[in-house]
This record gives C-alpha cells, structure tokens and sequence, in this order.
C-alpha cells in the first residue's frame, strides 16, 4: 500500500464519466443497503440492549469498567501477547542470522543441517510445534509458545534474507572479500546490513504474522489476549460474547496497523538516508522483483 | 511406532480431514480473493473502498480471531448459526467443525490470495489493459482475457507459498472442536505418553507429505522465471 494503488482504467470519456457515476451510486446504494440491514437485523436480535454497559458499566461481581479494561490490554495485549512478541523477536533475529550462516558455509554438514531445519519447519503447523512444547516436552505454555514462534519465524526470516542477500549485487561480495575480509565477515557486516535494508516491508509483515501467531497461545492455555476475552464472556455471560470478540478484533487491528504504519515511516527514512549518502549511485534492488520475493513470505501466518 | 500403526485409522481420519479443509476452504478463498483482487482495481469507487476495507480488517485480525467470532458472535449479529450436523461423503465425517474451519479459511485466506493476485496485476505492464481497451473490450473482458492470464503466471510461486500456509492454518481448527492432524496428535499421545515423540514426528511428516512437494514446487517455479527475468 506504500506506492499509489495501480489501477486498470484511464481518464474517461464523457460516456464513461456517467457510467461510472452510475455505477457508483447504484453500488454504494448496494452496500449502504446490506449494511443496513445487518443493522436492522442485529437490531432486531437485541444487539443494542445494555450488553455494552460491559465496556464501562459492569453489572456483576463488584466489577469496575477499569477491571475490565486492565484485563484486557494489560494482562492481555502487554502481559500476554506483546509479551511473547517481545521474546520471540529477538531470538529470532538471532537465529534466523545463525541460519543464514549456516546455510552459507562452505561445510556440507552445516549446510544440509540448515536447509533441512529451512523446509521441516516452514512446511509444519505452529500449533503442532506450540503443542509438542506442551505435551511432550512439558514446558509452560509462555515458553511453549515462544518455541513454536521462534522455529517457523526462524525459518521464514532466514529465507527472506537470504533471498535480500541474492538480491544485491555481485560487487558487493567481491570488494568486500578483495578488502581483506573473511567470507563470515563480508556476510555479517557487509551483505546482512543491506538484505535487512531491502527486505524491511517483507520482515515488518513477518513481524505481524508472528505477532498474529501469538494468538495460537489461546489454544493451548497461554494466557493472552483471546484467552482474556473468553474468560471476560464467560464471566459476563453469553450476550457479551459479540461485544468482547469485537474489542479484541478492534485491538488486534489497531496494533497490527500501527506496526505496518510503523513498517512504512521507517522506509520512507531509510530509503531518504540511502538516497542522500549513496549520491544516487548506490545500486538497489529494482523494486519489483523484492517486492515479488517478499510476498512469497509473506504467507498467511497463523 | 506402535502408537501410530495401531492407530492408523484415526491417522487417515484425521488427514482427510486436513485434506478436506485445505482443498474446499483453498478453491474457496482462490475464487473470492480473485474478486476481491478485481474489486481493488475496478474503476468503480464503493468496490474499490469495501475491498480495502475488507482487507485491512481481515488480515490484521488472526486466524484464531475469526473462528471465535464465528463461533459466538455471527448468531448475535446475523442470525447466522452453523447447523450441527454430521453427514458423512465420500466417507468422510462432515461435521459442524469442519464447515467452521472452511467458512473461516476462506474468509481469511482469500485476503492473501487478493493481496498477491493484485501485485500480479501491478507487475503487468500498463499497456497490457491500454491495448485491450484500444481494441474496445471493457473492463470485465480487458482483465479475465488480457490482465489476469498474465498476472497468473508470475504470482504462482507466491500464490503457492500463500496455500501453503493455508494449509498449515488448517490446524488451528484443533481447538475449535475439529477433528484433524494435530487433534489426532494431541488425543494419541494423551493415550499413548510413552509414545509422543514418534506421534509427533509422524503428524510432521504428514504435513511435510503435503506441503514440501508444494513449496519445491513454487521454489522451481521462480527459479524458472528468475532466468527469464
């Protein structure tokens, strides 16, 4: 969404002015209309009875609005799922490095190791990973689901560095090497620092995967956001099941668009920084073809 | 090894139900994110919003999310319930969790699908659509017969790599009452404790059965097209 959307029509003709207005009006119509009628319909359902008294008016058990709220982002959103995020991130940064390492070495071994950790773990569920944790290695539910995390987002944050590393050009390598550097010196301070560079919307996506991801944790037991607002509509009684759903999706959102708003402000500095320093002639990636690679990662986590 | 061949029936129960999930929820998604990709690009501005908006609230939401609120909150607002039923086709168990997991994927796989479908549009030079329109064909014609055969070919590797993980997601219906791979990893080695390691390995290797053939797959894909790139 950074670049102005493409879209497959031109400056229209008088003719296609009036069809397209047509259009317009006859389609925001259709849509105002269904939204309409999922009012009406929720309406006539009793949804906009006192279920939402809930968010700042609880009725039941001594409870306060603050309760509430508390539960849900600070016992949820910090202690529970930013939390895990906040864990996982890091050793991933850190083993996904390793990875790429590995998968560059000149040892056989090594490398076969890696490649084999690549494609088991990017082709297996993170819940079969979370629940392994859980059931046959015993560990606590914040642990087990670090691990699950930490082992698919390894995998898929080594292969999209990789691909940043291919990216750049052979030169790179070379004068780095011909300067007198060992080959895991040119990688690590030469090559890495510009595939993360390139490679910044694909990581930032990932990072919302994984954030996503956390919410695996409500299956097997980790306390999270979901499980907050499960225990928050059991105890508040069925009807308030939509009304606390809805917050969590609201939450969700908000923190999911604020990284990628985020993802994109640093872009726009970085790619000022690298405009300014290289002189323009800092050669880049065309654009295109990481913007391809990135999405192949970018897969539909969760 | 034991637990696993003993069990083989539950085995089998469980990845054609993976396979069941992951084949309707992926023909499903395939159809509805091409015409939320159409949306994206269509000159008709009330498609163009509800399309963005439909991704951005999707996608941002996880997987999890979305079976819990179609779990407790689709009867309160659209009176919308999931019959509980249990048929069974082509020997296959069809329960309530299993159409949960489908109307779930769907909604949010399709998101994915849109979103690389649209890239595919992008990369697809403008006078493509420029020519199609010269020649008098409409907008619907100039991207079923012009844009979309081209676009088609460069996002199948990253098409591929978004069923992929759909197929992965199919798992997260184990905690939503389903009876597939992971909760047949999950009731066996409750059963059998001594056993877990092997159980799990075996579910792995299901999964890997489905998905390492895909993704070699997409990887021979690209690196086909790299060359003529």
């Amino acid at each position: 969404m950074t670049a102005p959307e493409q879209v497959l029509f031109d400056v229209p003709g008088p003719k296609a002015i009036v069809r397209d207005k047509v259009y317009t009006v006859v389609f925001t119509a259709v849509i105002v209309g269904l939204l309409g009628w999922l009012v009406y319909t929720a309406q006539s359902r009793g949804i906009f009875d006192d279920r939402w008294q809930v968010l700042w008016n609880p009725q039941k058990g001594g409870q306060t609005a603050g309760d509430v709220w508390h539960s849900l982002l600070v016992r949820g959103l910090f202690e529970g799922t930013l939390k895990a995020v906040a864990i996982s991130v890091p050793i991933v940064a850190v083993t996904a490095t390793i990875l790429v390492i590995a998968r560059s070495s000149t040892n056989r071994l090594l490398q076969g190791v890696a490649y084999v950790f690549t494609h088991v773990f990017r082709g297996i569920p993170v819940l079969l990973v979370m629940y392994f944790g859980v059931i046959a290695l015993g560990l606590a539910p914040l642990i087990s689901v670090i691990l699950g995390l930490a082992v698919y987002n390894t995998a898929v944050v080594a292969e999209i560095l990789r691909a940043g590393i291919a990216a750049l050009p052979k030169g790179q390598r070379e004068a780095g090497l011909s300067i007198g550097l060992r080959p895991l010196a040119v990688l690590l301070r030469i090559e890495l620092p510009q595939a993360v560079r390139i490679m910044l919307p694909a990581l930032v996506s990932q990072i919302v995967v994984l954030l996503k991801d956390t919410s695996l944790g409500f299956i097997i037991a980790y306390y999270e956001l979901l499980t907050v607002t499960k225990n928050n509509y059991n105890y508040f009684g069925e009807p308030t099941t939509v009304v606390f759903v809805l917050v969590a999706a609201v939450i969700y959102i908000s923190v999911n668009m604020a990284v990628s708003r985020f993802a994109h402000w640093l872009e726009g500095r970085l790619s000022r920084t690298r405009t300014s320093a290289g002189g323009g002639g800092t050669p880049v990636a065309p654009p295109g073809g990481v913007a391809a690679v990135g999405i192949g990662f970018g897969g539909a986590g969760g | 090894m034991g637990a696993l061949v003993d069990n083989a029936d539950l085995l089998w129960q469980g990845f054609t139900a993976t396979l069941l999930i992951a084949v309707v929820a992926g023909v499903l998604s395939f159809a509805w994110g091409v015409v939320l990709a159409a949306f994206r690009v269509s000159p008709i501005g009330p498609l163009r919003t509800f399309g963005t908006t439909y991704i951005n609230v999707v996608r941002n939401s996880p997987l999890t999310l979305i079976f819990l609120f179609l779990g407790g909150s689709t009867s309160a607002l659209v009176g919308i319930v999931i019959p509980v039923s249990r048929n069974s086709y082509f020997g296959i168990t069809v329960n309530n969790g299993i159409i949960f997991a489908i109307v779930a994927l769907t909604l949010y796989t399709a998101t994915f699908v849109c979103e690389v479908v649209r890239s595919g549009i992008n990369s697809v030079g403008v006078g493509q659509a420029e020519a199609g329109r010269s020649l008098g064909l409409t907008f619907p014609q100039v991207l079923t017969q012009v844009v979309l055969p081209q676009a088609f070919r460069s996002v199948m590797p990253p098409l591929i790599n978004v069923f992929v993980a759909h197929i992965k997601n199919t798992s997260v219906a184990a905690g939503f009452a389903t009876f597939e791979l992971v909760a047949v990893a999950q009731r066996l080695s409750n059963v059998n404790p001594a056993d877990v390691f092997v159980i799990f390995m075996g579910i792995g290797v299901a999964y890997l059965a489905i998905t390492i053939p895909l993704s070699v797959t997409a990887e021979q894909l690209e690196k086909r097209m790299a060359v003529v790139r």
